[in-house]
């Protein structure tokens, strides 16, 4: 297979030994209106042939336009290549003429992006969007390029491959579209590949095996990775070198141990601090005080109906959440883990009293079963929500003080005079400072708006709040910090948190107690130290394992490959699934049989 | 698929039974009388109450619209009131004109239109783009009568290269296709526009540069049947605005279809006509956007019909 990668590479190839892709004071340069403003300065490396080269960095490091340097890719005419060079074997890339360009894009160099729920065309099959890569760079006939095809989907270990040629994104999970991408960058056996953030918009463990077979892929084919990603356990686990870039310039680079055990520079080393790790919880767990608890959940159950017939009538039921028990304590953060459909934002919604639910809820020992309109807006002061995406889940046209104030001015909490006091106070609480109230969210940074939905989560002073992937759109530098402030607030205000994440590394740093929710059913439940200790369901020890560890000398204990994807919630009516009766394993660790 | 046919064709006659009832009732409503119009000027008071009576326009409005609801699910539309014949017959005969019309006015606009926004979509900020947009909000902002008679005097007066009215030809079509096409076209071109802005940002826009695709086919093998899926649903509804303009454009180019039909018994309160005309201009909105969401499924796999 190496052989058929080397011949068919031609000119390009240099001897062994030779890197197969160089990069050279690289220059990119965005046009501004007070002049070009560089993206990324003088960034050199070279990437040997089966090598994997990681960029490393926060957002705004410069290392995705990098990549689409590399592909010339750079979106016209605003962003452009301002120095430096890039060779492919002897070709130099930065002056090629389009046409040219197209022949190396796919087919020697080939890329994969973050986004595999967008990146593929919504209204093409398949079987068409691989065979058009083939046929864009080989002249055979369509049954060639089906075969090829097939071959590729079969190389990326998806299941049924002649039955995904006919499908569309849409009726595809995921992490099978990641592999349908991955299929389309490696059908023409690319001298390079660029995998930018292949993983971060999948499940742990889809996120798993999408990391086994790139390393399987590249062991076969020999194929030079430059792996782009901001998650240092990815870096470790794929890379044998590590570029550090930080603001578009390189800050270290070298093998990856090296980086990782010897971190030259300060920023490396911050870097790899503020890396959540797991088996490093912080702290021993919360006493918490007895009494009664701030929410509590009996039997609780959303459906959502499926319509369908003549008469649209109800024909299916998706089991959003199927019966599940649990009490939040006061002043405690309570995580709940699960993968993506695992129903977990659907009972933080319920809780918040959002979605229709079955069952019973008490916040604060007030049933929220049967309340009317003005009982259940009194209720919402004690529930308040921090969601995954600051920027979206703020009003762009308000000023943030506002933002903040609007809350107080919905529940006719005070006069305005106080209200800005009140304001001003908590921005100094969550580390904002108090003249940042008149400006509009977009001037701020992903963390500093996340703080800005904090203190509007604050200002009611609610008893419980609900954070659903409050930090996993963050920088892990800017995601500890925001973590740091999480756990301040609580023990200052005695808030509890629900917690929700599918990051286990940061639930290990954060929670008190832990839920592991699997089709929208607990499955196991308990303190930290036993659920991450001593976890006794299979499906909470996969999510563990598959946890990226961020150390390259860090041997995974073999595990047998699990493949597949979560079976779906939808069920016909009547069909209704098993519950699952959780059993002490003794003080209070429940784990479902 | 057959249940959501069997469905929507039911809400379309719901749909029809309620523009005829509010029609109805507006006719009934309107301080013209038409038994005046009929009769004439010299009439006697009884030849009037005669007419009226022999009409069934002097029973409660209950009655009336009864009788004439009646007729209809016979397929009976009356008679009209000065023409001396039957509804149905005088539309029936029109109908093919005024189809010939939407048809060539629905080519016009979406050749103009779609041509307009991808090229102004490809050379976003540019001049082109600019003076494509201009056009396009002319062609919104003009009146038709005005676009029309502009045409007229440009196109068939001065250069002769079309007839100034009448109907028969192909030539005869173009410049009445052309006035109310160019009204569609200006909204087309701008929906398609920042359609098609919207698409080319897309992911999967990228994902087919970055396997060496040439330009062309980025553009119309992927970006193209994206961006025209919100079109195809606005064609539909387009329909409606052309049953508006087929009233102006008929009647500016005498071309002998439905809308010059309505025209004339407007002005003289021939409401069977009227009537008429309505219904089946509503039962043309109706079908059009049904076909419109039956033809999306085929373009967008996403989208299934239950």
């Amino acid at each position: 297979m190496t052989n058929a990668a080397i011949s068919r590479s031609g000119a390009a190839t240099a001897p062994d030994g030779a890197p197969v892709l160089t990069v050279q004071g690289l220059t990119v340069s965005v046009k501004t209106e007070d002049g070009l403003l560089p993206l990324v300065s003088d960034l050199s490396f070279a990437l040997a042939r089966g090598e994997t080269l990681a960029i490393a960095g926060e957002s705004g490091s410069g290392k995705s336009i990098t990549s689409l340097a590399i592909m010339g890719l750079l979106p016209p005419p605003a962003v452009r290549v301002t120095g430096g060079q890039i060779h492919l074997g002897t070709t130099e890339l930065t002056g090629l003429p389009e046409a040219q360009m197209q022949s190396i894009r796919g087919n020697r160099i080939a890329m994969i992006f973050q986004e595999p729920m967008t990146s593929l065309n919504p209204v093409m099959s398949i079987g068409r969007q691989l065979t058009e890569a083939i046929e864009a760079h080989e002249v055979l006939s369509r049954t060639e390029a089906r075969t090829r095809a097939l071959s590729a989907l079969t190389a990326v270990r998806i299941s049924q491959p002649e039955r995904r040629l006919h499908q569309y994104p849409h009726e595809l999970s995921g992490g099978m579209r990641q592999r349908v991408m991955i299929a389309m960058a490696i059908a023409l056996r690319p001298d390079v590949l660029i995998a930018d953030e292949p993983t971060t918009a999948l499940d742990v463990t889809v996120q798993r095996e999408v990391l086994d077979l790139l390393r399987d892929l590249q062991r076969d084919m020999g194929t030079a990775i430059i792996l782009i990603t901001h998650d240092m356990g990815v870096v470790a686990e794929m890379a044998d070198r590590v570029v550090v870039m930080q603001s578009g310039r390189m800050v270290e680079h070298g093998a990856a141990g090296a980086v990782f055990h010897a971190p030259q520079q300060p920023y490396t080393k911050a870097l790899l601090a503020a890396v959540p790790r797991m088996g490093r919880g912080v702290g021993a767990a919360a006493v918490l005080p007895g009494g009664a608890p701030v929410a509590r959940l009996r039997g609780l159950q959303v459906r959502f109906d499926l319509r369908g017939g003549l008469l649209g009538r109800v024909t299916h039921h998706v089991h959003a959440v199927e019966g599940v028990d649990l009490d939040i304590q006061r002043g405690e953060t309570f995580a709940l883990v699960g993968e993506s459909g695992c129903g977990k934002s659907t009972l933080a919604k319920a809780m918040a009293g959002l979605v229709k639910f079955d069952g019973q809820i008490e916040i604060d020992g007030t049933s929220l079963a049967g309340l009317g309109r003005a009982q259940i807006k009194a209720l919402r002061r004690n529930v308040q929500m921090i969601f995954q995406d600051p920027m979206a889940s703020l009003d762009p046209r308000m000023r943030v003080g506002d933002l903040v104030a609007e809350p107080l001015v919905i529940h006719g909490i005070d006069d305005h005079a106080r209200r800005e006091a009140r304001v001003a106070a908590l921005f100094d609480r969550v580390g904002l400072s108090s003249d940042q109230m008149y400006r509009y969210p977009h001037e701020f940074s992903g963390g500093q708006r996340q703080r800005i939905c904090i203190a509007r989560a604050l200002a009611l002073q609610p008893k419980l709040i609900i954070a659903d992937e409050s930090v996993s759109a963050l920088d892990v530098s800017v995601q500890a910090r925001v973590l740091d402030l999480l756990r301040a607030l609580k023990q200052e205000f005695a808030i509890a948190y629900l917690f929700i994440s599918h990051d286990m590394a940061v639930v290990e740093n954060i929670a008190d107690r832990v839920a592991v929710m699997y089709l929208g059913q607990i499955v196991e439940m308990g303190s930290r130290a036993q659920i991450f200790g001593n976890p006794q369901h299979p499906y909470t020890r996969r999510l563990i394992e598959a946890v990226p560890v961020p150390d390259p000398g860090h041997i995974r204990p073999p595990q047998s490959r699990f493949s597949g994807e979560v079976p779906s919630p939808m069920r016909a009516v009547g069909d209704t699934p098993q519950r699952l009766a959780l059993q002490d394993i003794g003080s209070g660790h429940l784990v479902a049989p | 698929m057959a249940a959501y046919l069997i469905r929507r064709l039911i809400q379309a006659a719901l749909i029809l039974l309620g523009v005829s009832l509010v029609t109805f009732f507006l006719l009934y409503l309107l301080p013209a009388d038409p038994v005046r119009q009929i009769a004439g000027r010299s009439a006697t008071a009884q030849t009037v109450q005669n007419i009226r009576e022999q009409l069934g326009l002097d029973q409660p409005f209950v009655v009336q619209y009864w009788r004439y609801l009646s007729g209809l699910v016979q397929g009976d539309f009356g008679r009209s009131y000065l023409q001396k014949s039957e509804v149905a017959v005088l539309i029936w005969a029109r109908l093919p004109a005024s189809l010939l019309l939407m048809a060539g006015a629905i080519s016009c606009e979406l050749l103009l239109g779609l041509t307009m926004g991808i090229v102004a979509a490809l050379r976003r900020g540019s001049m082109t783009d600019q003076s494509l947009m201009i056009t396009s909000f002319i062609g919104v902002s003009a009146p038709q009568f005005v676009v029309g008679l502009l045409l007229l005097y440009v196109f068939a007066v001065r250069l002769g290269w079309f007839p100034i009215g009448g109907y028969g030809t192909f030539r005869h079509l173009v410049l009445p296709s052309l006035t109310l096409g160019i009204l569609g076209s200006g909204w087309y071109s701008r929906m398609m526009r920042s359609s098609m802005i919207d698409v080319l940002r897309q992911d999967y826009i990228r994902t087919a540069r970055a396997k060496g695709l040439a330009r062309r086919r980025v553009i119309f093998r992927h970006a193209l049947p994206n961006a025209i899926l919100p079109i195809i649903a606005m064609i539909g509804i387009d329909i409606g605005i052309f049953m508006g303009g087929i009233v102006v454009v008929e009647s500016v180019f005498g071309w002998p279809g439905i809308g010059q039909l309505a025209w004339q018994a407007i002005q003289r309160v021939d409401i069977p006509i009227i009537m008429g005309v309505t219904l089946v201009s509503a039962c043309a909105i109706v079908l059009g956007n049904l076909l419109a969401d039956l033809v999306t499924p085929f373009i967008d796999p996403r989208i299934r019909l239950r």
